[in-house]
């Protein structure tokens, strides 16, 4: 089969690889219909994660259709149309019981990983590198899906591919970190980061009851289409200094939930950004947590910071002197997909939310490349490149 | 700055059981004794083989052998006569690890108590056969492919669903010993499991610095064993993820995993 791999940094090949096989018993084998590119691919394309090899498959946001079951399968048979978590969990572990599925115990097989960096292993993630358990993932023609009655949702029917691709990772990101923020009517939720996740956490922040919803991004069509589909009142860092405006527009408390849907590779201006992509490009900060200092220093006082933006490694000057005497609370973690899925799929079926403004391109795997340099641009309105594997050209 | 020199068992006030030192492992020659012994077997060995004479090769020959007693700390003609120079005990070397296994204490237990079961998760183990109720054949492959060892065992405590100890019989390839403590976890986790594995290195000290270099991958090894088994007692199967991959023994039969297996290679070792 054809499947967009790693090569070095910044170059993805496609190439002719082995179809995947069933290996256990609770696994399936997915025909991937549709499969996204993600804003966490890129600390992987961009080199910030170091357990990536050459030749390993990206991609773990992704929907198809089932072809083969494994023995002890019992939720699905061939033909049925799934959409499936990006965080990989066994469903029987003590995590999993609490339904902290990204806090799986058993998924990951090179553990000793995670566990050497961060003091314990969390789930594995598809396509997500060595130190996430070394899956292939879903850029891909076929995917081998382990514990699938798990991971694995069937799609009502009546539903597009295009609404239903991102219940795999953005739309339960979102929703988690909208769940986590501790919104309540009459809350104020601002959300950095108006991507797929951030426009996904706005309006799970309706859902839960939001009173408003402010975007902040630096990318003015991004709040165009925060404004127009996720109906947030918007805020360009660049334009307007971040901090005093959101205390303008709060009457001088500054939001009650403030989400970081950013992360690692935050941008900014100023002496914080120059500091941080110094210390970035120099390996000596893994990440660049401008996002972090600014919900810290914005979130009124008792408030909650809800951070999905992925951080990987250690962060500078963290402002911990607000965060402990404003006494915030701080709530994270990578998003626990089958806690959230079906509720999401019931959402999408309802017409609440319907996520597929957020597939601006549609390419063929060969075009893998290209399709991450113009979503890492920004290039063309580009809010996500969605792959057709199945449309993919043989490589050259 | 002190070094603290308490070992995990004696902290968590277990691991009492020690492996009998018979084997490869015993000494009966004094320190002083050995270095004098190695030292003047080398000089035999030097001045014996310098030329080839009937003679030479006579010194030669005692050198070796007094180079070999000073070096393995044992000596057959010592041994003969009863007379120890040797009193100190021989230290063990130990590994230990805990881990919570979302399972009932009683089926844990079992599984474990069960020794021919150990392979399934032990990746360096090749077989365990019980011989009767206490003792058991245990085999496990010298890496690289040059041959196999084994060695027996037998139980020394067993206590249902709470304590296993075990420990090799006379003359083992290395002498050791093991115990598994089975306690509830709190808040209905499941079972705590408490491992304790002691072992002499072959040759006393020499061997022991040898051990000490080799024991932290001794250590990963027995960690991502005891991974192995929670994995397989909580999910039926052992998780992997590589292109055409494979844990050990997975629960279902199918003749392509024999072959994956063999090409399975744990990143550590």
């Amino acid at each position: 089969m054809k499947a967009l791999c790693y090569n070095s940094v910044k170059d993805l090949r496609v190439e002719n690889v082995p179809d995947p096989e069933i290996i256990s018993p609770k696994d399936m084998i997915v025909r991937v219909t549709l499969s996204s590119v993600c804003g966490s691919d890129l600390h992987i394309i961009n080199g910030f994660i170091p357990t990536v090899k050459a030749g390993d498959v990206l991609g773990h946001e992704f929907m198809g259709e089932v072809v083969e079951t494994g023995r002890d399968v019992r939720k699905f048979v061939k033909g049925d149309r799934v959409v499936v978590a990006s965080v990989i969990a066994c469903g029987e572990c003590h995590y999993c019981n609490e339904q902290s599925f990204s806090l799986c115990d058993n998924t990951n097989p090179n553990a000793y990983i995670p566990e050497k960096l961060y003091g314990d292993t969390m789930a594995g993630i598809f396509g997500y590198t060595h130190a996430f358990g070394g899956y292939a993932g879903s850029h891909a023609q076929y995917i081998r899906v382990p514990f699938a009655d798990n991971g694995a949702f069937k799609v009502p029917e009546g539903l597009q591919d295009d609404s239903v691709i991102f219940c795999s990772d953005a739309f339960p990101t979102g929703y988690m970190a909208a769940d986590m923020a501790n919104i309540k009517p009459g809350s104020v939720v601002a959300v950095w980061g108006a991507g797929g996740v951030g426009q996904m956490a706005m309006q799970s922040a309706w859902l839960m009851g939001a009173e408003r919803v402010i975007a902040i991004d630096r990318e003015q069509y991004r709040l165009g289409v925060a404004k127009e589909k996720s109906k947030a009142e918007t805020l360009n860092f660049t334009e307007v200094e971040i901090l005093e405006a959101l205390k303008d527009l709060t009457g001088g408390r500054g939001p009650d939930c403030c989400i970081d849907a950013v992360g690692m590779e935050a941008s900014g201006s100023g002496f914080g950004y120059a500091y941080d992509k110094a210390k970035q490009w120099a390996r000596i900060e893994n990440d660049r947590p401008l996002v972090l200092r600014d919900a810290i220093m914005a979130c009124r006082k008792g408030g909650t910071v809800s951070i999905v933006g992925v951080y990987s490694g250690f962060v500078d000057k963290i402002p911990m002197g607000a965060a402990m005497n404003k006494a915030l609370n701080f709530r994270m973690g990578q998003m626990h997909g089958p806690k959230y899925i079906p509720k999401l799929l019931e959402h999408v079926q309802n017409g609440e939310v319907d996520p597929s403004f957020l597939v601006t391109h549609k390419m063929g795997l060969d075009q893998g490349q290209q399709g991450y340099d113009m979503f890492t641009k920004k290039e063309d309105n580009c809010m996500r490149v969605v792959f057709d594997p199945q449309k993919t050209m043989q490589p050259a | 700055m002190a070094t603290i020199k308490i070992t995990s068992s004696e902290f968590i006030d277990r691991g009492v059981i020690k492996p009998q030192p018979t084997g490869s492992s015993y000494i009966n020659v004094g320190s002083t004794e050995r270095i004098v012994s190695a030292a003047a077997g080398l000089a035999l060995m030097y001045f014996g083989l310098r030329k080839f004479s009937m003679p030479g090769l006579l010194v030669g020959a005692a050198g070796a052998a007094l180079f070999e007693r000073g070096a393995s700390g044992y000596c057959p003609v010592t041994n003969r006569m009863q007379k120890e120079s040797a009193k100190q005990p021989v230290d063990s070397t130990e590994i230990t690890k805990s881990l919570t296994i979302n399972k009932p204490r009683a089926e844990v237990y079992m599984y474990w108590r069960n020794l021919e079961n150990l392979p399934n998760f032990m990746q360096h183990l090749e077989s365990v056969k019980q011989i009767d109720n206490r003792r058991s054949h245990w085999v496990a492959p010298v890496p690289g492919g040059v041959g196999k060892i084994s060695w027996d065992a037998e139980i020394v405590e067993d206590i249902a669903n709470e304590k296993l100890s075990w420990r090799s019989v006379a003359n083992a390839a290395v002498d050791n010993s093991g115990e598994v403590l089975f306690k509830d976890a709190p808040g209905n986790q499941g079972t705590e499991i408490y491992v304790i594995i002691k072992y002499l290195p072959p040759a006393g000290a020499i061997g022991t610095t040898i051990a000490k270099l080799f024991n932290p991958a001794f250590k990963q090894m027995v960690k991502e064993d005891l991974r192995r088994f929670k994995r397989l007692m909580e999910t039926g199967e052992i998780p992997v993820s590589e292109a055409q991959p494979s844990g050990k023994k997975l629960t279902f039969d199918d003749t392509t995993h024999d072959k994956i297996e063999k090409e399975y290679e744990s990143p550590l070792l």
